[in-house]
């Protein structure tokens, strides 16, 4: 008996009798009601800790909270947004720190997103050369992503450190550099800093991902690429980056979603300095450490807002040219 | 002629080589020189050294001492291990109904799904604060537990999915034959079969809990029930300026070392599960 793909039943054989195909109907209902019962704990775990909590957060963005007595919470309207008195706009679109937390958070997403392209297709296209020692070096490479992002903050704060670190001794030595540098101190530098860590810690996985859809690649083309005679890196551009196009975008969506949300890195390698902070550091800054959850929830409902667009941007197109769920 | 086609091939088989090497010294070094650091005592740590000069265990024994750091990998380990069962549990079921049954809101389900694990955690921090609050489970374990189960869950259930989907047909139908209930279908058919893809999902989710930071260092308030992430992070010297740099690296190694065990061991299936969860959505 065939339930439950629907172009399978037809290719079956006809069924004689009827009263068999209105049980099948009927199973097929009844099929469909369990769906919902074995989707219902988890449905109702992730509006516990997901959608419930989201509610609650764009409520108090709303309302004067403070984290001494959420209760006592009162509805402000626009408030923590944006208002005007005695001709000066106050709230969180005329924060000049939350701006500049926006602009370090684009910053960030766009140039660690492309480093880690570049860098994982480079890695990714060697990892898909036959070679001794292959899985050794993917081993090796799987080390950054599976280090604690604390633990990396932390392992990178002591190489960068100003006097004592490995980085600046390096550079120095090879004579880049006449005085070490302030890496996570200097205004200028602490963003480049920060930029190289993510890059240790998560080109692996657009690596692992790119590596992926090349071994998926069918190889006779490169075979015939290679009689013609065809230069490998005319083969790379023409052939296999149309190919591994879809999942290069895929890859890039991912980690673009997961850059706009950073905190732990941020957090304890430059801790609250106003020149790294993203937006995840400014809500939460604003809710724990100043108790302010009226206009901390504010700030993580703006940072949730650009994370949704892009991903109903993303869904929309992913939809459009690809079939989601297949 | 074939001479110079040979040094071509010699110089490109070198340049490749290289390029490994770079790409291995650049993931390891900074795992190598923390390991390196922890071994060193005193004023040993003020000298930049590349290559290993002596073996102290002081730190390693500093880290221990006086602090509650054996509780905070005890919290972790429980944390993370119930996190990962309980998202087992749920994921297991539902991705049965989303896999082998076909029913209306299916792909709407998935992209709900999809969408929970988009959220940027900070979005629900103060809603999920009053909830874990409301339930008494402020600067509790199981608060953790519940917190994490919004990266883990939709995660699991995502990746679980895409294994369910190509379990064989004929298994199934074959069990429908025996009167089999669905319950029985996924517990005594489908569980035994996907114990790779469990052992995948699991391993991601497992790493995954022992590295969240944000809920960690919100919900827990005291040294005791605190994981090691959050520990790691707070680890402080007599003063601000003076971070005890060997005590930070030796807790760091004795963090990442199960992990990176877990990955030498299991480098094959995390790399599967990672595709899983990405490509094929």
């Amino acid at each position: 008996m065939k339930l439950s793909q629907s172009g399978a039943a037809s290719a079956a054989p006809p069924r004689p009798e009827v009263s068999d195909k209105m049980s099948q109907s009927s199973r097929q209902r009844q099929r469909a009601r369990s769906a919902w019962l074995f989707l219902a704990p988890m449905i109702c775990t992730l509006l516990l800790v997901a959608g419930w909590p989201l509610l609650r957060t764009i409520w108090f963005s709303f309302t004067d909270a403070s984290l001494t007595d959420l209760n006592a919470a009162e509805f402000i309207g626009w408030g923590n947004y944006l208002y005007k008195e005695d001709g000066e706009w106050y709230g969180l679109l005329a924060d000049a720190v939350w701006w500049k937390s926006v602009w370090n958070t684009l910053t960030f997403t766009l140039i660690s997103v492309s480093v880690e392209l570049v860098l994982g297709m480079i890695v990714a296209l060697a990892l898909n050369v036959n070679f001794a020692g292959r899985g050794l070096v993917r081993a090796a490479v799987l080390i950054p992503w599976a280090i604690p992002t604390i633990v990396s903050a932390k392992m990178w704060s002591w190489m960068l450190h100003d006097q004592f670190g490995i980085l600046n001794d390096m550079l120095m030595g090879i004579g880049l550099i006449s005085a070490p540098l302030a890496w996570t101190a200097d205004a200028d530098l602490s963003m480049v800093a920060v930029i190289m860590v993510d890059v240790w810690k998560t080109t692996p996985f657009m690596a692992l991902l790119m590596l992926a859809a090349l071994q998926m690649l069918p190889k006779d083309c490169y075979e015939a690429a290679k009689v013609d005679g065809i230069h490998p890196v005319r083969v790379f551009f023409r052939v296999t980056l149309p190919l591994i196009m879809p999942a290069v975008l895929v890859a890039v969506v991912f980690r673009a979603l997961d850059a706009l949300r950073i905190f732990d890195l941020i957090y304890v390698l430059t801790s609250n300095s106003e020149d790294t902070m993203s937006m995840s550091v400014f809500a939460r800054q604003q809710l724990v450490d100043f108790q302010d959850v009226g206009y901390g929830s504010a700030a993580s409902t703006a940072l949730f807002l650009v994370i949704a667009l892009l991903t109903l941007a993303y869904l929309y197109l992913g939809r459009k040219y690809m079939r989601v769920g297949d | 002629m074939s001479q110079t086609v040979d040094a071509k091939q010699l110089l490109r088989k070198t340049a490749f080589y290289l390029l490994v090497a770079v790409i291995v010294v650049f993931s390891v070094f900074p795992f190598y020189y923390a390991i390196l650091t922890s071994f060193k005592s005193g004023s040993e740590l003020f000298v930049v050294d590349y290559w290993p000069t002596s073996v102290q265990w002081g730190n390693y024994i500093s880290v221990f001492k006086g602090t509650a750091f054996g509780e905070n990998i005890l919290n972790s380990v429980m944390v993370s291990s119930a996190v990962v069962l309980v998202s087992l549990m749920l994921g297991l079921t539902a991705a049965f109904a989303l896999a082998r049954i076909d029913f209306r809101g299916r792909g709407l389900m998935l992209i709900a799904i999809l969408s929970v694990s988009m959220f940027p955690q900070v979005a629900v921090l103060s809603g999920l604060f009053e909830v874990i609050r409301g339930l008494g489970l402020y600067n509790n374990l199981l608060g953790l537990v519940l917190a994490y189960l919004i990266f883990t869950l939709p995660f699991t259930v995502w990746v679980l999915t895409t294994f369910m989907k190509q379990m064989p047909k004929e298994v199934e139908e074959a069990a429908i034959l025996d009167g089999a209930s669905n319950l029985t279908i996924i517990f005594r058919v489908f569980l035994p079969m996907m114990w790779p893809a469990l052992v995948t999902t699991g391993l991601l989710a497992f790493i995954a809990a022992w590295n969240e930071f944000l809920f960690a260092l919100t919900f827990t308030l005291t040294d005791a029930q605190r994981t090691v992430p959050v520990a790691v992070a707070l680890i402080s010297g007599s003063s601000q300026h003076e971070l005890p740099w060997g005590v930070i690296m030796a807790a760091s190694v004795i963090v990442t070392v199960p992990l990176v065990a877990l990955v030498l061991v299991f480098q094959r299936r995390i790399v599967s599960g990672l595709t899983a969860g990405a490509v094929k959505g």
